[in-house]
């Protein structure tokens, strides 16, 4: 087939380019080029080659060793809480109210949280889980329950998860609820017909149909969650000692604290890495998680 | 299996309902006896679908009671009710295969699996299933759904009654007529009641040996589907049943005359009609000729339809539209010309419900 080529259509491209080579694609070069460099300031640098990524990988070494325990607590922590917060939003979102005027008190009270700035979520819970004035660490200690989040690792993730858990479960309940919505009636009255029990209902009707919006909130709360920086930064500060160092922080901690712009930017390109590998992990798995495969005949051994 | 009656049945989803506009439902009495195979038919917004729910248990009534084989189940949920729904969009269970999906409403109930199976295959069968009880539901066509859905009524064995809500809709339509003549199949097979809602007369027509005629929240008229032909009880049902509907005109009446448009034609009948009310006579346009001028009553020729079958003209007499047959071999015919009412099927209504005369 003869098609006209009209090179002039290029030009209609170059603004879609200009734009996302400033806000992406040069900003990423620039960590890129750091990341095989090193400084002692005053601007300038020597070729390190791949040895910022040799070192990364290596646990022995101090950067390696300091990544690799953060990495964990990453995981520990986006594993906790998404353990927490779906299965809870999925519970409250089946116990939120699907008509009148309840709906929209709800659905205010429940988007409260989300509306708060990062910073001040820290600063809240950093105040409200204090022993001497703030209204949970006082109570808990009250109740004689040793509780101090400056000094006790324990207390200190049970602070951040529970700062997560209150900030972001309304958002895997409003996802949850959208998908409930919109499941037509004659699903429940079928499954009225049908006989079926609560639990059927769930597991065959209402589960099936959240698929879909389960999947983007697990996403959204893995990335926001591993991503997370200014809350614990706030609370603990990444203490006690490093207990809640998460990546973020040891980030900052290297690339401002420290000025070793070499191993930030190669750290900062491994933990984009890894987000996207789990990202993609997740993703795939779950899309999957149903898809028809062939099968013999199950009809008599079902 | 079971004779349902529904005594005194109202139904208003307002709490505080006193004019009639206020019920969706308007105040009923109706038996449906056990192994009918009825046709609930009505526009839509008549109230079908809420007679269905309530006959079901998905909606309890505001007022009267329901009953099967005199068991008042008025407020009995719809799960110890033991009645099979059909909707009008396919409802399967995604995650589910075919097979399960059969099995579901069987399983629930704690049916012995050897009995399932059975039950299963025979049901799939039917419905020309088979192939795909294998399958899981989420892939397959509407059409296969809406089969799976028919299934899943129909596999329960022991149902007072299996009610369908316009089932076929999404169904295509050379598929249509295959399901309905199987559905038809079934009852005559299953000795179970069965109670379609349709908005579509051919298709109420065809299924059902008892078709019920709703309008604005009343039952206009129940009766086998000549009755409803040959002897509409409300203007309604001439109008809806029959393509075209029945013409119907303003008329005085006395005694065995009824004037219209200044014409007087003789009813075989005498009626006396109560004062005060809108007095018209209906007339199906299939026992209405078409006749040289002159003959009958004098009426002006809008136009000829011709439906390849038959003939149909488009008429006025006096200022009323008529639609009257067009005998074959009466050709040539100009702006006037005469119409011929058979005697016996002009039927007289007042405020839309059917007079009966006297001889």
């Amino acid at each position: 087939m003869d098609r006209p080529y009209d090179n002039r259509a290029w030009l209609l491209v170059l603004p879609v380019l200009a734009i996302v080579a400033f806000s992406a694609v040069i900003p990423l070069m620039t960590v890129v080029n750091y990341s095989v460099q090193d400084t002692f300031g005053n601007n300038q640098f020597f070729w390190n080659g791949a040895g910022w990524f040799k070192e990364l990988l290596d646990p022995s070494s101090d950067l390696g060793g300091r990544v690799l325990s953060s990495l964990g607590r990453n995981l520990a922590f986006s594993g906790i809480i998404l353990a927490i917060e779906v299965p809870l939003g999925i519970a409250v979102a089946l116990a939120m109210p699907r008509e009148g005027w309840k709906v929209a008190a709800t659905l205010v009270l429940m988007a409260m949280p989300l509306l708060v700035p990062w910073n001040v979520v820290g600063t809240i819970w950093q105040v409200f889980a204090r022993g001497d004035i703030g209204l949970l660490g006082y109570a808990v200690n009250k109740l004689g329950i040793p509780y101090n989040y400056v000094s006790d690792p324990i207390a200190a993730w049970v602070t951040i998860v529970a700062m997560d858990v209150w900030h972001w479960t309304s958002l895997v309940a409003l996802l949850c609820y959208a998908g409930l919505k919109s499941i037509p009636d004659a699903y429940y009255q079928a499954a009225r017909i049908d006989g079926a029990s609560r639990w059927a209902v769930f597991r065959f009707i209402q589960l099936p149909k959240m698929r879909r919006v389960l999947i983007i909130a697990v996403l959204l709360r893995f990335m926001d969650s591993f991503m997370i920086y200014t809350e614990p930064f706030v609370v603990t500060g990444g203490g006690p000692g490093n207990s809640t160092t998460f990546l973020s922080i040891e980030l900052v901690k290297l690339a401002l604290g420290q000025f070793d712009l070499g191993k930030a930017a190669a750290m900062s390109i491994a933990y984009n890495l890894v987000i996207l590998a789990v990202c993609w992990v997740f993703y795939t798995v779950m899309t999957n998680l149903d898809v028809e495969r062939p099968q013999a005949e199950t009809g008599a051994a079902s | 299996m079971a004779r349902i009656e529904l005594t005194d049945l109202a139904h208003s989803y307002k709490p505080e309902a006193s004019v009639p506009a206020d019920f969706a439902l308007k105040p009923m009495t109706l038996t449906w006896r056990q192994g009918g195979a009825y046709a609930l038919l009505g526009p839509s917004g008549c109230g079908k679908t809420t007679l269905l729910n309530i006959i079901s248990g998905l909606l309890i009534p505001s007022h009267g009671r329901v009953a099967f084989d005199g068991r008042d189940v008025t407020h009995l949920s719809t799960e110890r009710r033991n009645i099979a729904q059909v909707f009008q969009f396919p409802v399967v269970y995604d995650t589910m295969t075919v097979y399960e999906n059969l099995a579901f409403p069987l399983r629930n109930r704690g049916m012995e699996g050897k009995a399932v199976d059975a039950r299963v295959r025979e049901i799939a069968g039917l419905l020309e299933l088979t192939s795909s009880l294998g399958r899981k539901a989420r892939g397959l066509t509407a059409d296969a759904k809406q089969k799976i859905s028919l299934g899943r009524g129909l596999v329960r064995p022991d149902v007072a009654a299996i009610l369908f809500d316009e089932p076929l809709t999404v169904i295509d339509p050379a598929l249509k007529w295959e399901l309905r003549s199987k559905l038809k199949a079934l009852h005559r097979q299953l000795d179970v009641t069965m109670i379609y809602v349709t908005h579509d007369q051919t298709e109420a027509l065809t299924f059902a040996d008892t078709v019920v005629v709703m309008h604005d929240g009343r039952v206009v008229q129940a009766g086998q589907p000549d009755e409803l032909f040959e002897r509409p009880a409300h203007t309604f049902v001439g109008y809806f049943i029959g393509s075209p509907g029945m013409n119907v005109v303003p008329a005085t009446v006395e005694g065995n005359r009824a004037q219209v448009a200044g014409q007087t034609i003789d009813l075989p009948l005498s009626y006396d009609p109560p004062a005060g009310q809108r007095i018209e006579i209906g007339v199906r346009p299939e026992f209405a000729t078409l006749a040289p001028a002159g003959e009958g009553l004098p009426v002006r020729v809008e136009r000829i339809d011709d439906l390849g079958r038959a003939r149909l003209a488009r008429l006025r007499l006096g200022d009323h539209a008529f639609a009257a047959g067009v005998p074959d071999g009466l050709d040539g015919i100009g702006d006037h010309a005469g119409l011929i009412l058979q005697p016996g099927h002009i039927h007289v209504y007042a405020d839309g419900q059917r007079l009966s005369g006297r001889a």
